[in-house]
Order: structure tokens, then C-alpha cells, then sequence
């Protein structure tokens, strides 16, 4: 795929795309969202970068094999699931902590979200190792 | 307390996680699956000692309570079940870093095993039928590219019937699930039993029964759909179908103990006669397909469904002593069933070859592989005083006890024609001469070290046969906790 207009759109497109999954993934918490859909939108910003420029140059971009980031994700959605044991409850429980960043102002944050992190990169790891190696087959 | 139950999950999903960031390092990939095999059947033996008693271990993840959450629940048969597995995935891991390929190795098997692992284990612990269905899911998926790793054109071929008949089941039991929600409103196993046993469903509750014991009886590979299992247990290497054999059916035999002694006990005398008479062919046409076969592999398939037939029969006479008989069946069968597929893939190391026409004369050349080879062999065969006997004195006993002549009859009948098929692999692959076309013996360098996992599940073997009081006490127990479902449904629901 050699279309000039499909690259400069593709160069466009790219960092928003990158932006607008990280906003889905962020807005999950309360709203509709989360890290499944973030992660294909993610994803699908990678396979359209190997669609118009090549393979290579999208692994290039993605820096780490996207086993290693399917491995992580399952890492950090595990390790979300332990801080509550500590307490004694029970797995995957859902937990706080108020971290305050500036007299009066607080930031809740919770294990749910780093679950949905480890779900994003799942989701992107294995949506462009699929992608990268079918694309690779040709 | 409160982490024992999901543990079992927990441990191989790291041991998984591990394994992928050292994809290139196989022998660390090795190091983390022995290692987190053994945790697994270390927290498992735990399990087991903490339900012993008769309590039973109940986690609710997320702290949902049940029955909207997802719950986990450990009772004796599921500890059972945990050990067992957590043994056998320590056995074939082992057994796995001396005799599999580098390809298969650098593709992923031990993830993927441990993987499968998680799913068998989810399996056992679920306690919420939709819960027990993903891990159907991931245990298949983990399992298919497991049947078709390497990519040979005979393995291929059995995975498509694999894949096939286990996607139908699913979606049988999918549809089960879909139905049985809307007629109860809830999935959690408890709560359905008491809604069910509250009764004003009509014929339903039997139709749903049936879906679900032809959606479990294809995974445990029971009559008249269990085709699939001798044409694709045999394809890949020894360490894949020897998990398989062990664990996997049974997954499927435990399914349908689960469900028929907890939920589907309204109309006994229809859904457990059926399983009566399912479980009658199956062990028939198990031991019958085995008599025509001449290679190793093909034969202990056959078998495996056989020997299905047997459990089945302990679920359908439905009586506290054929229950215990069917879990004391259950322990027996997957060590000694594990074991043999072991021994055959030790053979085809040695000779080359699983061919009972191109094998012979083991027995001279190598009687400690013999030895190895005799005690499950004749242990499946039910010669005294190997764990198999009481196995089968247990089911004949409760099948006298019900009067239930022609399932007596049909598994003694059957029980000779397993000898038979054992003598035949003894008769031709260790005691006849080596054809004088046979393929050279070379004994590897790590040879008594490789042996090590089938001694010691031979040795088990043999224990379990010898101290059969304990054990048979053990399934005893784990019999009268399922056949009384109010203590699993206080445990899950709370006081109400």
C-alpha cells in the first residue's frame, strides 16, 4: 500500500487516535469505556500505521514486542487484584487511597483503574501480534 | 484464609506471565513451570487438609456477595480434584523439559500449559455456571493450540475434530446456561439448586438436564459422542496427550457431578438412568474400539473412554457408596492413565516409534521400563492389589447393592477386556522378540533422571492401593458432602 493520501492521513491521525484511547481508557472508570475499548482503538492506530507504511516500521514505532506488552498488561491486572488481600479482603476487591496533591485537594486512586491499564495492554498486545504476523505472512 | 481458594488461579496465571517475559530463555521457561507446578499442588494439598474436616472453603472475588458475584467454592471433591491436577501438571512439566522438542518448547508449551492449568483449576473451584463456563473456555483455547503446536499434518487433522465437537459442546452448554437463566434468574450454582428443588419448572428443568449432559458428555467424551477424543488424543507429543488424558475428560466427568448432584436431582429417575445407560455403552464401545487397534497411543484412547464409562456409572447409580466409588475412580484413573501415556512416550524416546508391530523385546533390554509400564497397566486392568481394583469393587459393590445386574455384568465384561487390550500392549511391546525390522534402542544420557516422574506415579499407584482404606474414606466423605447439597448451598448463601 503505497497511497499518499492514506500516509499523510495515517500521519495525522495517529497521535489523536493514541490520545482518544487513553481518554476512553481514563473515562471507563465512571462512564461507559474502559480498557478493553481503549486498547482497540489503541491497537487499531498501530495496524493502520502497518497498513500504509509496513510492518517494520510500525513494530519500530511500538518499540517492545507486542508479546512483552501482552505479558505486562497480565502482569499489572494481576498485581491489581493483591493490595486488597492485604487488608484481608478479598481478591480483585475494589480499593482507594486518597493521595493528596496540594493542601485540600485529593486524588482518589484506586485498583479498579490499574486493572484496566493491564487490560489495555492486553488487549493492544494481542490485537497487534495478530495484526503484525498475518501482515507479516504475505 | 481468604486467598486459598483463588490461589490455584492466581499461581499459574504468574507462572504464565513469567514464562512470556522470558520467551527466549526456555530454560527458565522450565525452572518456572516446575516450580510453579509444585506451589500449585503444595497450596492444593493445603486446600484439601482445610477442607478435610467437611467445611467448605468459599471466596467471593471482588467481594461481591453471592449470589450476584463471582464465587469460588472448595469443597472436598473439588480439593480432590486440585491435588490431582496439580500433581499431574508437576508430572508432565517435568517429564516435558527432558522430552520435547526445541520448536514446540520455544512456541510456547510451558505458558501454554500452565495456562491450561489455570483454566482446569477455575474449573474446579467455579461455583457460578456462567464463571464455570469461561474456564471451559480458556482450558479449550489453551488447549487447542496446545493439540496443534508443531503443526504436524496428523495433528492438524485431529484438531479440527477437537475444535468441532468441543465448539458444539460449548455452545450446547452456552445455551444450557442461557435457559436455565431465564427460567431461574441466577447462575449461581447454589441458588439454582435450591430454586430448582423449590420445584414449578415442569419438564424444563429435564430438557436443561439433558443439554448439559450432552454438552459435558462430549468434553468427558462419553457415548455416543466421543469420537473425537481417540482421533486427536494420539497426534501430539507424549507430554501433551498425557495432560490431556489425565485432566481434561475428567474436567467434564466433574462437570457432570457437580451438576447432577447439586442441581439436577428432581427427576433421578430419568436423568441418572440415562446416565446409567450412557455410562454402560460407553465403557462397551471404549473397550471394543481399543480390541482393533495396534498402535500404543490409540489403544490407551480407546480406554480413556472406557474408563469414562465407569465414572459415569458411579454418578448414575447415584448412591453415597458409587459416588465415592466414582472419585475414588477418578483419583486412581488419572494418575495411572497420566502414567501410561508417559511410559508410551518414554518408548517412543527409546525405540522411535509407538507401533506395536515394529516394537518387542523391552522386557529383555529394559526391565525397569517394564516394571514401569506393568504396575498402571495392570492397575487399569483392576488386578488386586493396585489402586484400580477397589476402584471397580466399590462401583460392583454399589451396583449389586442397587440391583443394577446389567451395569454389574457390563462392567465386569468390561474390566476383562481392558486386561486384554493391556496384555496385548505387554504381549507385543515387552515379552515377544524384537521383529527383526526393529528400530535401534538408544538410551539417552538423562535417562533415570527422565524416568523419575512415571516412578513416582507409579509409586503412588501402588500406594494408593495398598493404603485404600484412607483414600477410600477420603472419597467417602467427599461422596456424602455432594449427595447432602445443604451444606455446599449454607456455605455459598449464608444462614438463609
Amino acid at each position: 500500500m503505497t497511497s499518499i493520501i492514506l500516509r499523510t492521513a495515517t500521519r495525522y491521525m495517529f497521535p489523536p487516535l493514541l490520545v482518544f484511547s487513553i481518554y476512553l481508557l481514563l473515562r471507563g472508570h465512571h462512564y461507559p469505556g474502559g480498557g478493553f475499548v481503549g486498547g482497540l482503538i489503541a491497537g487499531s492506530a498501530f495496524a493502520l500505521y502497518a497498513l500504509s507504511f509496513d510492518v517494520a516500521s510500525a513494530r519500530k514505532l511500538l518499540r517492545f514486542d507486542p508479546r512483552a506488552v501482552t505479558a505486562t498488561g497480565l502482569a499489572i491486572a494481576l498485581i491489581s487484584g493483591l493490595p486488597p488481600l492485604l487488608s484481608g479482603k478479598a481478591f480483585l476487591t475494589g480499593t482507594w487511597w486518597n493521595v493528596p496533591i496540594r493542601p485540600g485537594v485529593t486524588i482518589a486512586i484506586g485498583t479498579p483503574v490499574v486493572f484496566d491499564i493491564g487490560v489495555y495492554l492486553v488487549v493492544l498486545g494481542v490485537l497487534l501480534s495478530f495484526v503484525f504476523l498475518l501482515a507479516e505472512e504475505e | 484464609m481468604i486467598l486459598l481458594p483463588v490461589l490455584p488461579i492466581i499461581l499459574p496465571l504468574a507462572g504464565a506471565i513469567l514464562c512470556m517475559f522470558f520467551r527466549k530463555n526456555l530454560i527458565a521457561q522450565k525452572v518456572f513451570a516446575v516450580i510453579f507446578s509444585s506451589l500449585m499442588l503444595t497450596v492444593a494439598i493445603g486446600l484439601l487438609m482445610s477442607v478435610r474436616g467437611g467445611e467448605i472453603a468459599v471466596m467471593n472475588v471482588g467481594n461481591w456477595p453471592a449470589p450476584f458475584g463471582i464465587t469460588l467454592v472448595v469443597d472436598m471433591l473439588s480439593a480432590i480434584m486440585l491435588v490431582l491436577g496439580g500433581l499431574m501438571a508437576v508430572a508432565v512439566s517435568v517429564y516435558a523439559c527432558f522430552d520435547l522438542d526445541q520448536g514446540r518448547t520455544r512456541f510456547g508449551f510451558f505458558p501454554l500449559l500452565l495456562i491450561m492449568m489455570m483454566g482446569v483449576n477455575g474449573a474446579f473451584v467455579a461455583g457460578d455456571l456462567f464463571n464455570l463456563y469461561v474456564w471451559f473456555e480458556v482450558l479449550l483455547t489453551a488447549s487447542f493450540i496446545l493439540l496443534a503446536l508443531g503443526g504436524e499434518a496428523a495433528q492438524l487433522e485431529g484438531s479440527i475434530k477437537y475444535v468441532a465437537l468441543n465448539l458444539l459442546s460449548s455452545a450446547l452448554f452456552l445455551a444450557g446456561v442461557g435457559i436455565l437463566y431465564g427460567m431461574a434468574g441466577t447462575l449461581n450454582m447454589a441458588q439454582l439448586a435450591v430454586v430448582v428443588q423449590e420445584g414449578g419448572h415442569g419438564g424444563l428443568v429435564t430438557m436443561v438436564a439433558v443439554m448439559f449432559m450432552l454438552g459435558f458428555g462430549i468434553k468427558a467424551g462419553m457415548f455416543p459422542l466421543f469420537f473425537w477424543l481417540p482421533a486427536s488424543y494420539p497426534t501430539p507429543p507424549a507430554a501433551v496427550s498425557a495432560i490431556f488424558s489425565g485432566l481434561l475428560t475428567k474436567v467434564g466427568v466433574y462437570a457432570l457431578i457437580r451438576m447432577f448432584t447439586l442441581v439436577f436431582c428432581n427427576d433421578i429417575a430419568f436423568t441418572h438412568g440415562l446416565l446409567l445407560v450412557a455410562a454402560g455403552l460407553t465403557m462397551l464401545t471404549g473397550v471394543l474400539g481399543a480390541a482393533s487397534q495396534h498402535e500404543i497411543r490409540r489403544i490407551l484412547s480407546f480406554h480413556i473412554v472406557s474408563q469414562i464409562g465407569y465414572m459415569i456409572m458411579g454418578l448414575g447409580l447415584f448412591t453415597t457408596l458409587a459416588l465415592a466409588g466414582t472419585i475414588f475412580y477418578l483419583i486412581h484413573h488419572i494418575i495411572v492413565k497420566t502414567n501410561l501415556f508417559l511410559v508410551a512416550g518414554a518408548i517412543k524416546r527409546l525405540t522411535g516409534s509407538y507401533d506395536l508391530n515394529l516394537l518387542g523385546g523391552l522386557y529383555e533390554s529394559r526391565p525397569g521400563l517394564a516394571m514401569l509400564f506393568m504396575i498402571p497397566a495392570m492397575s487399569l486392568a483392576g488386578i488386586p492389589p493396585l489402586s484400580g481394583f477397589f476402584a471397580k469393587l466399590a462401583l460392583l459393590i454399589a451396583g449389586v447393592q442397587a440391583e443394577a445386574w446389567w451395569i454389574v455384568a457390563t462392567a465386569l465384561a468390561v474390566s476383562l477386556l481392558t486386561l486384554y487390550s493391556m496384555t496385548k500392549i505387554w504381549a507385543a511391546a515387552f515379552w515377544k522378540a524384537a521383529p527383526a525390522d526393529a528400530l535401534p534402542c538408544k538410551e539417552p544420557a538423562d535417562w533415570r533422571l527422565f524416568l523419575m516422574p512415571m516412578t513416582v506415579l507409579a509409586i503412588l499407584t501402588v500406594c494408593i492401593g495398598v493404603f485404600a482404606g484412607p483414600v477410600f474414606s477420603l472419597a467417602q466423605d467427599a461422596a456424602a458432602q455432594l449427595m447432602n447439597p445443604a451444606g455446599y448451598i449454607h456455605a455459598v448463601l449464608g444462614g438463609g
